[in-house]
């Protein structure tokens, strides 16, 4: 008995070896996998965003084999990697590569002096704090995008959320981000921004907190909590609903809204200055604006 | 942590005669004696004593404390008694299906935390299979104290059946039998023979699963979710405080390894007292 089941353990514990190599073997002929959304695969334009994808920001000469390494903030993950690809096809010889994580995270790898060409932040202060320690010129940061916040609520409405104000109805299960996280933040400063509208009225804050059920650690979290209809509503960027089925949004009117600005830069540690520079000079170009729009985030208002 | 005493119990056990070798197996164990023992002294290190009690004053430490401190011993619980049949069938019974059961069993170990805790949403979430029937009745557990406990629960209950299964199976059956001979029943023979020879394998089984509920974080922040004295246990503030303040962080992480680390010594030194056992 003892050495049927062994064999069995040894079977399964092979498996799971394997596997990942397998997996891996599987990936290395496709096209750098992305996320869930098809449509990251195929070339961005849309009716209102036509791209003529191959104009702008392309080098004076032919470079051979430079590889550019972009640190972007994660809420940039879908609509950099089709930048990326943008950029890759109109610069022979160049090959982008992402690190997609936390922008704090992201800050601190640059000061610890992880070899990065470019950074693009989702927050002005993680920017700041990487230009104070001398790893980008105090100049070097331009906004490119802004983000805003949206309430989102499962297809079905299991909350029967009408309106901003049913946000606050008692008896309503709502997500939002932790205090923690800048998202989390810009909630609250929505509910502070309508609790001093009449239309809101001064409780609102405290009585959305009041339905408050978890504040979760990240905006990810606060979407897939709405999606599988765990949560009645929720708050998250709009560039997190590109691609994402069984919600719906409701708008924040801009006087309410907390615009998240993103900064980003060329560094000064970069090996291949003139790419930095031509990428940053593609994501605020007409087609890498156009890219940004179609996932979901805003012009820059500055 | 938990572990590296035990080869010094054993060592100290042993006639004299083998320990001028000990030497040896010394030096062999120091690169990981370090490689354990160099993490837990640089958190030490990081801050200081002051900053340590000022921290364990903070109402939110408090509530992730006790609530930590609540689910684990509530999660330890249900793995004890729902686990011991289990254990106790893998050890003493021939069925079919029984290496698929006792796979089944190390499947919470090998899951991803993340995963563990989207299963559960998919059970018990509000359209979960059990979940979507009693929200009907008006009764909601995702969010609440008691997710977390079934999180806890489910990532630990296969260290506790481990244990105990082995404990089990290290009693002699012949004793079982002449009890049943005596005519116990199967229950008498559990509680009065087996149970008390295992005692040891047990008890060790259980502090190991009440370890691993402790430190759960995983399954806890996706099935729980995170309400600070509600759902947020020690490593949800942990996790969260790392993205505020990284010395709260710090003097919470050394909070909770030292609570653990005494109350696994503790649990060693009275089984360490305990005659018998395997």
């Amino acid at each position: 008995m003892v050495n049927r089941s062994s064999i069995v353990r040894l079977g399964l514990l092979l498996t799971l070896l394997i596997m990942p190599v397998v997996m891996t073997i599987g990936c290395a002929g496709e096209p750098a996998p992305t996320s869930q959304s098809p449509a990251t695969e195929v070339a961005v334009p849309t009716e209102e965003a036509p791209l003529p994808a191959t104009e702008a920001a392309e080098l004076p000469q032919k470079l051979e084999d430079v590889t550019l390494t972009v640190f972007a903030a994660a809420s940039l993950a879908d609509a950099f990697t089709q930048m990326g690809k943008q950029f890759d096809a109109a610069n022979p010889g160049v090959t982008t590569e992402f690190n997609f994580a936390g922008s704090n995270q992201l800050a601190t790898q640059i000061n610890e002096g992880a070899p990065a060409d470019v950074f693009a932040s989702a927050n002005i202060a993680q920017m700041d704090a990487v230009v104070e320690s001398g790893m980008a010129a105090a100049d070097a940061p331009v906004l490119f995008v802004t983000n805003r916040l949206v309430v989102v609520i499962p297809a079905d409405n299991p909350g029967e959320i009408q309106s901003l104000q049913d946000l606050a109805e008692p008896g309503k299960l709502i997500v939002l981000a932790a205090e923690e996280v800048p998202v989390g933040r810009y909630s609250l400063e929505f509910l502070d921004k309508a609790s001093a509208d009449p239309a809101f009225g001064d409780s609102f804050r405290d009585d959305v907190l009041a339905n408050v059920a978890s504040y979760e650690e990240n905006v990810r979290s606060v979407l897939n909590k709405v999606a599988l209809g765990e949560a009645d509503a929720g708050i998250v960027y709009t560039s997190d609903l590109f691609g994402v089925a069984g919600v719906e949004s409701l708008e924040i009117p801009d006087a309410l809204n907390v615009l998240a600005e993103y900064p980003i830069a060329a560094l000064s540690g970069s090996e291949n200055p003139d790419v930095a520079a031509a990428f940053v000079e593609y994501v605020l170009s007409t087609p890498g604006q156009a890219v940004m729009m179609y996932f979901g985030f805003s012009p820059s208002v500055r | 942590m938990a572990v590296i005493d035990l080869p010094q119990d054993r060592q100290q056990s042993r006639p004299a005669l083998r320990r001028h070798k000990a030497e040896g197996w010394w030096a062999l164990s120091l690169p990981l004696l370090l490689f354990l023992l160099l993490p837990l002294l640089a958190l030490i290190f990081y801050s200081s004593p002051a900053e340590l009690v000022a921290n364990l004053r903070l109402p939110q430490v408090r509530q992730a404390l006790s609530l930590s401190l609540r689910t684990s011993t509530w999660a330890t619980l249900a793995a004890v008694v729902l686990g011991m049949p289990v254990a106790y069938l893998l050890a003493r019974r021939q069925f079919p299906g029984r290496v698929l059961l006792d796979n089944l069993i190390d499947l919470p170990i090998v899951l991803p935390p993340a995963v563990a805790g989207l299963s559960l949403l998919l059970v018990f979430g509000r359209r979960g299979l059990l979940g979507a029937p009693l929200n009907e009745l008006g009764v909601r557990i995702t969010f609440t104290e008691l997710a977390v406990i079934i999180a806890q629960t489910f990532i630990a209950v296969s260290l506790f059946i481990r244990a105990a299964s082995i404990g089990f199976a290290g009693v002699e059956s012949e004793l079982e039998d002449a009890a049943a001979i005596d005519g116990a029943n199967p229950w008498q023979i559990f509680r009065r023979v087996t149970l008390p020879i295992s005692r040891r394998a047990v008890l060790s089984g259980a502090a190991m699963a009440w370890a691993r509920a402790l430190g759960e974080f995983g399954a806890t922040i996706i099935f729980a979710g995170n309400f600070p004295g509600r759902t947020q246990t020690m490593p949800l503030a942990i996790y969260l405080g790392f993205e505020l303040n990284l010395d709260v962080a710090v003097t919470l992480s050394i909070i909770l390894v030292a609570f653990s680390f005494v109350v696994l010594l503790l649990v060693k030194l009275v089984l360490g007292r305990g005659e018998g056992g395997p």
